[in-house]
């Protein structure tokens, strides 16, 4: 049940003797590249004087905009002929921040990616269909590689093309796939669309939900539609990509992986770390990294440090699912609003459909948040009066959680966009 | 007899019920009566048809959604006071009228009333006992309404 069964079940001791020595050799690497030789030699630091966790603070934050501003090579720790791959972020908002990997770099995230996979069961025998983006974006090549160090049959499929997504997973007879969250609900309306049961007529028994926060619910609604079980993977291109946390058979919290990073929860205001088990910011230092170590990289993910041993018998702690993004933030008359949050809300209504969108919207100096709702088409009976108390319930129960009365449109099944990649959730007019 | 009434469910935008009858004339479904209720933003469109199974099938491939519900189309003489003694005696016996529509047989002197009711089984017997003639939707297909008896 273990890729790594030494390593996956280490004490804390030896945990943190190993991780002191690898932090040694990554300050010492990291030291060789522009940015950090400049951070160091103007904080004084003496990489030698970080001994223990407890030092990590004195080690210096980083943050995409340092990224921005040395791109692309001055985290470069390396010379260039070492560099085998680049990966590159999605950039949303300015230039996209670029990660070079070494022929090491890959072999260690690899490792990683294949250590998760195996966790939940995933062996040769299985046959593995990866929808997600290949290219610059790290789901496609990062799971593809550590699906074949498994030994399973890969099927590079890639995203969207539904049709041929179901074609190939009953032709080739998939057991696995690795989907984004809300294209696997769009997917179960395609199946029932051309009247396949992917519980019956199909032999999956495991996806792999990555690349998009989402709630409990969501994972529970994906299970039932498909009849497998669904594992919840984390990660981010700056520290590799996926394989950076993942679920176990527990599907309680995602093991990360302190053999390769260590991880810090910081108060993102004060920036001071907080103890396990209150939430904050997820930071990330690279242990492994050898073209681009990063030190302490605010992932702007919040999250918090699951208390107490997991019953799997792994000792890497476990990080609850992201609660949102520091960035995703909306603030709404003085109160902080995740799209988590509504979708959590949302999932728990009967009645309620596979998509929705959230609008912000401003007149003089009063914001408002509408949020446009799917209904389920199985839901509607006819009924005027059904309707309006569906749409009066998600308010009610909207209210509750975010303390903020929403305006609630009920829209027709499937009229919303449809996300062949990620859901765009927030809609926010405010600007200007 | 219990009749069948085709609701669909609708944004209020410009188009969605042009949406609806262009389906149905495509499929040369006769709408006998209609009517709208709408909330805020949406609302349910409300169809009487002739052919109530093929209607909602048509709809369902246009992608619209559709729910096909039982109603009462009771035929009420027209004249003053005819609908009053229809609704006192459901009132009478606790039954909710949850909608109520109608369209005249001019040639008959008579109109039909298609009305949803919360206790339907309970509704019909209480009208039959009491006179009332209500008709399935073969017998709603196989009448036709005033502006077809003209020509
Ligand atoms: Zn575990």
């Amino acid at each position: 049940m273990y890729w790594e069964k030494e390593i996956e079940t280490i004490d804390s001791i030896d945990l943190s003797k190993l991780q002191m020595a690898r932090l040694g050799k990554t300050l010492k690497r990291a030291g060789k590249s522009p940015h950090y030789a400049k951070c160091f030699a103007e904080m004084d630091l003496d990489a030698d004087g970080i001994r223990t966790p407890a030092d990590m603070e004195r080690l210096p934050l980083t943050t995409k905009e340092d990224l921005r501003e040395n791109w692309p090579y001055g985290f470069l720790a390396c010379s260039r002929d070492e560099l085998i791959r680049m990966h590159s972020s999605s950039g949303t908002t300015g230039r996209a921040t670029v990660i070079f990997h070494t022929a090491g770099d890959i072999a260690a995230w690899t490792n990683l990616l294949a250590r998760c996979m195996y966790m939940v069961g995933m062996r040769r025998s299985d046959v593995f269909q990866n929808m997600m983006t290949y290219g610059l974006f790290t789901g496609g090549l990062g799971f593809h590689y550590g699906a074949e160090k498994i030994g399973a049959l890969v099927i590079p499929a890639g995203a969207g093309n539904s049709k041929r997504q179901i074609q190939l997973i009953r032709d080739f007879e998939t057991t696995a796939i690795h989907i984004i969250p809300s294209y696997a609900l769009h997917l179960s309306s395609v199946f029932a669309e051309i009247g396949v049961d992917p519980r019956r007529d199909t032999r999956l028994r495991m996806a792999f939900l990555g690349a998009e926060p989402h709630s409990e619910k969501m994972r529970r609604k994906i299970e039932d539609l498909f009849g497998f079980k669904a594992f919840n993977s984390y990660g981010l291109s700056e520290m590799n990509g996926p394989g950076m946390a993942f679920e176990c058979p527990e599907q309680n919290g995602m093991h990360i992986w302190e053999d390769n990073y260590i991880v810090e929860i910081i108060d993102p205001v004060t920036l001071k770390p907080v103890p396990d088990g209150e939430e904050g910011e997820l930071v990330t230092t690279t242990l492994l990294r050898e073209g681009m170590p990063i030190l302490r990289y605010r992932t702007k993910d919040l999250t918090r440090i699951i208390p107490g041993p997991c019953p799997c018998g792994r000792t890497h702690r476990r990080i609850e699912r992201i609660k949102g993004r520091t960035d995703d933030m909306m603030i709404l008359k003085g109160v902080n609003i995740f799209p988590i949050q509504i979708e959590k809300k949302l999932m728990e209504i009967p009645g309620v459909g596979t998509n929705f969108v959230i609008i912000l919207d401003r007149e003089g100096y009063n914001d408002s948040l509408t949020v446009k709702v799917e209904v389920q088409r199985a839901f509607f009976g006819g009924d005027l009066k059904q309707l309006e108390t569906l749409r009066r319930r998600i308010v009610e129960e909207l209210k509750s959680d975010i303390l903020i009365t929403p305006r609630v449109d009920l829209v027709e099944p499937d009229s919303l966009p449809k996300s062949e990649g990620k859901a765009k959730r927030v809609i926010d007019n405010r600007k200007n | 007899m219990i009749s069948y009434q085709i609701s669909i469910f609708a944004e209020n935008k410009p188009g969605r019920l042009a949406a609806v009858t262009r389906v149905l004339a495509k499929e040369k479904i006769n709408i006998r009566a209609t009517t709208i209720s709408t909330s805020d933003t949406f609302g349910v469109i409300n169809l009487i048809v002739d052919d109530p199974a093929r209607a909602g099938e048509a709809l369902t491939n246009a992608g619209m959604t559709v729910s096909l519900s039982r109603v009462l189309a009771v035929v009420i003489p027209d004249q003053p006071g005819g609908l009053d003694r229809l609704t006192q005696l459901l009132l009478a016996e606790n039954v909710n009228i949850n909608n109520a529509y109608g369209f005249v047989l001019e040639g008959h002197r008579k109109a039909v009333f298609v009305v949803s009711v919360d206790q339907i089984e309970k509704a019909e017997a209480l009208l039959e006992k009491n006179g009332f003639q209500t008709l399935d939707s073969e017998a709603l297909s196989a009448i036709e309404p005033f502006h077809y008896m003209k020509y």
